[in-house]
């Protein structure tokens, strides 16, 4: 790797440090107010209508990764002035 | 935590550290990860059943951020991924059906264990080969560079005459990839799925450490596409696998939400530093995981354990 390759690493690296403390620090508030109340519908989704819980299944997971990947881009863009890689 | 879905009792941070050592190596080599999700959530006492759709659940999830992050890269071939996914979907239903036909012959265990020890053991050797073989080439170019003369995102094979033999086979209809810059048979396109999904069907999880390297060795995609593409169709064929294990009750998605937050920023460190290296070197780096995937098996042959 060269010298101009490894100085971008290091600073991605960095920004990525930074975005994980403010990272875990959302997901602890999302674990607590998002998942502690779909818990209870869920069970009961998948106890009763077990078609309809796996194609919420599939939403749910699509939904997550579509917000979280836009708050971590995001994130690092603010963290590295507009550049997001 | 308690996950009531699983009647699982599983710390949280657990999930989301394994979830992000995952996504690393899916965003990095475009492997779904599942040889080491699967024994993960097996450790923390998650049954079989519940690890195994859990794990494709979260390999959804985590797919759909390291391909939109591989997209804005420019290494995903869309029309690939979308043909590629026709033949998974048909090799994953067939390698199920071989599955249920060992259960009934009773000696599903030990074929599927030294099946996935021979398949493991053989992709890592070749890939240790070729790219060993095309970095050395490469040093030789430029003898004076201690890593070799290649680039950054730059690529090349020691078996590119094979798959310059491949690619001359005219078997209508040809389809052109301007992603990749291939022109390529659709059969052919076909047969590497279909082999991918029945390794996915028939030996568990999606089968990326097959896919991955068959791209580049018999299609001739470049290996920063052949990984973007990879993730963008483990999205179609592990929603697929998903909603046929969550019917079956298999599925607990509050562990799946939770491991995917790890995934979510682990995937795209995964994605961003391929951008730091050239084919080759991704492609000796991916060597070790099937050999893990061998050990976990050989421990399970030995030990009688289910990890």
């Amino acid at each position: 790797m060269s010298p101009r390759s490894k100085t971008a690493v290091r600073r991605t690296l960095r920004a990525f440090a930074l975005e994980l403390l403010i990272y875990a620090a959302l997901v602890t508030v999302y674990f607590f107010a998002v998942l502690h109340f779909l818990g209870s519908w869920l069970v009961q989704l998948e106890t009763q209508h077990i078609r309809v819980y796996a194609v919420v299944a599939i939403l749910l997971i699509i939904g997550q990764a579509v917000v979280l990947e836009s708050v971590t881009t995001g994130l690092l863009r603010l963290l590295r002035g507009g550049r997001s890689e | 935590m308690f996950f009531p879905i699983s009647h699982a009792h599983v710390n949280p941070i657990y999930l989301v550290v394994v979830g992000f050592l995952i996504g690393v190596l899916g965003g990095f080599f475009g492997v779904g990860g599942s040889f080491i999700a699967g024994p993960a959530l097996r450790l923390v006492g998650i049954d079989w059943n519940f690890a195994v759709g859990t794990d494709l659940a979260h390999i959804v999830g985590k797919s759909v951020v390291a391909a939109k992050r591989h997209r804005a890269l420019g290494n995903v071939d869309l029309r690939l991924g979308l043909i590629m996914a026709i033949g998974t979907i048909a090799g994953a239903e067939m390698g199920a059906q071989l599955i249920q036909a060992l259960k009934r012959a009773g000696n599903i265990n030990f074929v599927v264990s030294v099946v996935s020890i021979v398949i493991y053991l053989s992709i890592s050797i070749f890939m240790l080969w070729e790219s060993w073989k095309t970095l050395a080439r490469a040093k030789s170019r430029n003898p004076g560079s201690k890593s070799g003369s290649l680039p950054a995102k730059s690529d090349e094979s020691a078996f590119q005459h094979v798959t310059t033999a491949i690619q001359r086979w005219r078997i209508p209809p040809m389809i052109t990839l301007p992603a990749s810059g291939v022109t390529i048979s659709l059969w052919i396109i076909l047969l590497v799925a279909f082999v991918g999904g029945l390794c996915s069907g028939f030996l568990g999880g999606g089968a990326g450490y097959i896919r991955m390297p068959s791209m580049v060795y018999v299609l001739g995609i470049p290996t920063h596409l052949a990984v973007g593409t990879d993730l963008f169709e483990i999205i179609i064929s592990a929603s697929y696998g998903t909603f046929s294990h969550a019917i079956k009750g298999n599925v607990d998605i509050l562990i799946a939400l939770v491991m995917h937050t790890g995934a979510a920023i682990g995937a795209q460190l995964g994605a961003i530093s391929t951008q730091y290296f050239a084919g080759p070197k991704i492609r000796l780096a991916f060597v070790p995981l099937p050999l893990i995937g061998a050990a976990i098996v050989i421990y399970t042959m030995f030990t009688g354990h289910k990890l």
